[in-house]
């Protein structure tokens, strides 16, 4: 849910990064973080066990610009991606603006692909949303491993809609930026439609 | 197919640091701020010092969110306070409709007198809220500055 402070003159906005469990959600934000320059950018927690798996969620906020003279901060979110941590996701999606789907281009990750988004609807749906209707970026990533699914097989097995779509190789920073400008400039073109 | 934006105005910005002031004094806390419940920061008042308030205020909502869910697992609707005590720095959340009051405070200060406090502050915030909440849907239809919004504005932000 928009944030719009006219005291501070900020606009906050909430973009939560989906995907099945070792898909990239963190290397995107890890990357996004590490390439902003330290004024942009405030603290990323990660929230993660032991061995680094996000255990609730990580997050970063994030200054873009400004626009009509209001600073513009995004708050990154990502979920933790394994299937037994359904109920953090669902609560991390609460107040979303927008949703990136970090698909895993992998060939054996097809099935884990399918499963999270399904997943992503129906928590959509739990909380009051409609995957076909909010500010939504579908991104392919992995692309520089071996074992990768065509990218137009990919797209006829998990595009949605009409949402833009994005080769990404998260670890090196490919398509992590376009992704997230994709997303960000759909929040704020969904925010002036309101 | 999101929320409505909270849209906060100056007026009411400055209505809410006046009941935080007020709360922090009476209460001799460290700092005092109020979080949407989704996690962004609205108002702080206090020492904030180096104080990391973007996060704490992230912390805080996924805080009460995850004690929440707790909740509806064993028949609660939710959990309406949270208080963490360290050896020197303790917080106390309270849920005020859509919103969180936290108060964070050391050893001038006490948990009991703590909540005494929020309790009637929180009343004063709810009344301000709900008058937010109430303009923002009122308001965010015909908003100048989000109507105003252009392509060009929206690119310009990633043309460097």
């Amino acid at each position: 849910m928009t944030f719009i402070n006219y005291a501070s003159r900020e606009i906050n906005c909430k973009i939560v990064y989906y995907g099945p469990g070792l898909c990239g959600k963190t290397t995107n934000l890890q990357y996004i973080y590490d390439s902003t320059a330290p004024t942009a950018k405030g603290k990323l927690i990660s929230l993660a066990t032991e061995t680094d798996r996000t255990l609730f969620f990580d997050f970063m906020p994030l200054e873009l610009g400004t626009v009509r003279g209001f600073k513009t901060r995004f708050h990154l979110y990502t979920v933790p991606g394994q299937v037994f941590y359904d109920a953090s996701r669902k609560l991390i999606l609460k107040g979303v603006d927008g949703v990136v789907f970090v698909a895993d281009s992998q060939e054996e990750r097809m099935d884990a692909n399918i499963e999270s988004l399904f997943n992503l609807e129906e928590n959509l749906k739990s909380n009051g949303y409609d995957l076909t209707k909010i500010p939504y970026v579908l991104q392919l990533n992995k692309r520089d491993l071996p074992n990768v699914v065509p990218v137009p097989d990919l797209v006829t097995e998990l595009r949605r809609r009409d949402e833009p779509v994005h080769e990404a190789v998260a670890a090196t920073g490919t398509g992590v930026f376009d992704t997230l400008k994709s997303i960000a400039k759909l929040v704020l073109t969904e925010l002036r439609k309101s | 197919m999101t929320d409505t934006p909270i849209i906060m105005r100056e007026q009411q910005y400055g209505r809410i640091i006046a009941v935080l002031s007020k709360l922090r004094l009476d209460s001799f806390a460290r700092v005092v701020f109020l979080v949407d419940k989704n996690g962004q920061e609205i108002a702080v008042q206090g020492e904030v010092g180096g104080l990391d308030t973007t996060s704490l205020a992230s912390l805080a909502a996924g805080n009460v969110a995850a004690t929440g869910g707790m909740a509806k697992l064993i028949g609660e609707k939710e959990f309406p306070t949270l208080s963490h005590e360290g050896e020197r720095e303790s917080i106390h959340i309270c849920i005020i409709g859509r919103t969180l009051l936290v108060v964070v405070f050391d050893d001038r200060s006490s948990l009991g007198l703590v909540k005494l406090r929020v309790k009637q502050a929180s009343r004063e915030l709810a009344t301000i809220f709900e008058e937010i909440t109430r303009e923002s849907e009122q308001t965010a239809q015909d908003n100048p500055l989000l109507a105003g919004i252009t392509d060009d504005d929206i690119d310009s932000l990633f043309s460097s």
